[in-house]
């Protein structure tokens, strides 16, 4: 950091990349400030993407599969059996696979654009998307959570059974936050958050080095070598971070639906 | 690292609310999303849940029809085994009513033999004794005319006086039969 920090003192101030620098000229009309943006077109490409993939895969429907039925039917069964069966389970989790399954391909693949080069940008790296998908849990759980318990819900989800009466006045309004004002927050805000990350700390790792490269003094050029090396090790951090978030908001929209479905017995 | 901050801070004034999202945006992931699950309800999931159902079937039905077929060799193994049973049981018991039989007919032979052999036996001494009975007879009156005659032509007398001739001759006879007695003795 002190090898960025100094030459700024002589030759030019280094200006890191900021928040604005992830709102991107739109495409369509090329380079205004509003309309059709890279980010619509990514959204667009991965529902592509995915919906050819898997129907490929799963069209041929052999007992003994390809290889490619085999990627798709282990995808697929990776949503259905660890997160789906595990989390949810009984007879009913098969009704709930779909949600999961879109919800996990669709992050997945929106957060693996980061990582490939050229495209080099997470979808959710824009809070929009993160809050309609996690509107969409909030209120698909909500509903499950009506529908099986009727509006009684709202009590067995705010009022823990075995607390004493003289606690409840401080533990409802702790559910109550916890439960539906927090919890929509936080699961949108989570994937928002690392994608953005993610994103700043390649844009900041990128114009780094692009900085040190036009320095004349030949040492200072060398130390780009570390920030690439530090870029790299970044890199493939947020390459974990991109399919873990997916993972991460599928498994707790599973949790969240398991709650809704058994909240008596919570 | 001042500078860095300070840079960074001169910029964030400007910068836009990166919490506020743009609408559009949304728009697009909300329409995306739901065509995807669209298209995830209406063929992904089914096609791979009719596939695993089937392989499932699959699985199920060849277990199924292995221990079928175990069934069915174990119930004719059985079925052999009984009648390798029955098969040596009947060979016993024919080998038994066999012997049983031959033991019978080789009784009945042995008695029919004896019988048979007593009957012949029977005729020879009833011959013998008959045979001898005559020769008793002839001897009798031959020995003693013979022996009257002889005597007479030796002793010079006449030994016409029968009475006496037959007490003579049965005499003789007796002590005869009696020397002959005691030989056999």
């Amino acid at each position: 950091m002190i090898a960025l920090a100094l030459p700024a003192q002589d030759s030019g101030s280094f200006t890191p990349p900021g928040i604005d620098e992830m709102h991107l000229p739109a495409i369509l009309p090329w380079g205004a400030h509003d309309g059709f943006s890279k980010q619509m077109l990514l959204v667009i490409l991965s529902v592509v993407i995915i919906a050819t993939f898997f129907i490929l895969a799963a069209r041929k429907q052999q007992l003994v599969p390809g290889k490619l039925q085999f990627a798709g039917e282990m995808a697929y069964g990776f949503v259905r059996n660890s997160i789906a069966k595990d989390i949810i389970g009984g007879k009913d989790f098969i009704k709930y696979v779909p949600l999961l399954f879109s919800l996990f391909f669709f992050i997945l693949v929106n957060n693996i654009y980061g990582a490939i080069p050229v495209i080099q940008l997470p979808s959710f790296s824009h809070v929009g998307g993160a809050y309609v998908l996690a509107g969409i849990v909030y209120f698909t759980w909500i509903i499950i959570g009506i529908k099986k318990n009727g509006l009684k819900y709202f009590k067995l989800a705010t009022v823990p059974s075995g607390v004493p009466w003289y606690i409840l006045p401080i533990v409802v309004p702790i559910e109550i936050i916890s439960n539906f004002l927090v919890r929509p927050v936080t699961h949108s805000l989570r994937l928002f958050a690392t994608m953005l990350a993610g994103h700043l700390i390649v844009m900041l790792a990128g114009s780094g080095i692009e900085y040190l490269v036009m320095q004349e003094n030949v040492l200072l050029k060398g130390t780009s070598v570390l920030v690439l090396v530090g870029a790299i090790a970044m890199y493939m951090l947020e390459a974990l971070i991109m399919a873990l978030q997916a993972y991460v908001f599928t498994l707790l929209t599973a949790i969240y639906i398991e709650g809704a479905l058994h909240a008596d017995s919570h | 690292m001042n500078q860095l901050i300070i840079s960074a801070a001169t910029e964030g004034e400007e910068a836009a609310n990166p919490l506020v999202p743009n609408v559009w945006e949304m728009g697009v992931v909300l329409v995306g999303f739901a065509v995807l699950l669209y298209i995830v309800i209406k063929f992904i999931v089914p096609m791979f849940e009719k596939t695993f159902a089937e392989r499932a079937e699959a699985i199920e039905g060849g277990i199924a029809k292995a221990e079928a077929a175990q069934a069915e060799a174990s119930a004719a193994l059985e079925e052999y085994k009984q009648q390798l049973t029955d098969a040596r049981a009947e060979a016993n018991r024919i080998r038994e009513e066999a012997r049983a039989e031959g033991a019978q007919i080789l009784a009945d032979l042995k008695a029919k033999a004896a019988a048979e052999s007593a009957r012949i036996t029977e005729q020879a001494h009833a011959a013998i004794e008959s045979e001898r009975q005559a020769a008793v007879v002839s001897l009798r009156s031959e020995v003693g005319t013979l022996a009257t005659t002889l005597a007479g032509r030796i002793v010079g007398e006449a030994l016409t006086d029968d009475q006496r001739a037959a007490r003579v001759v049965d005499r003789f006879l007796a002590d005869l039969e009696t020397q002959s007695a005691g030989a056999a003795k």
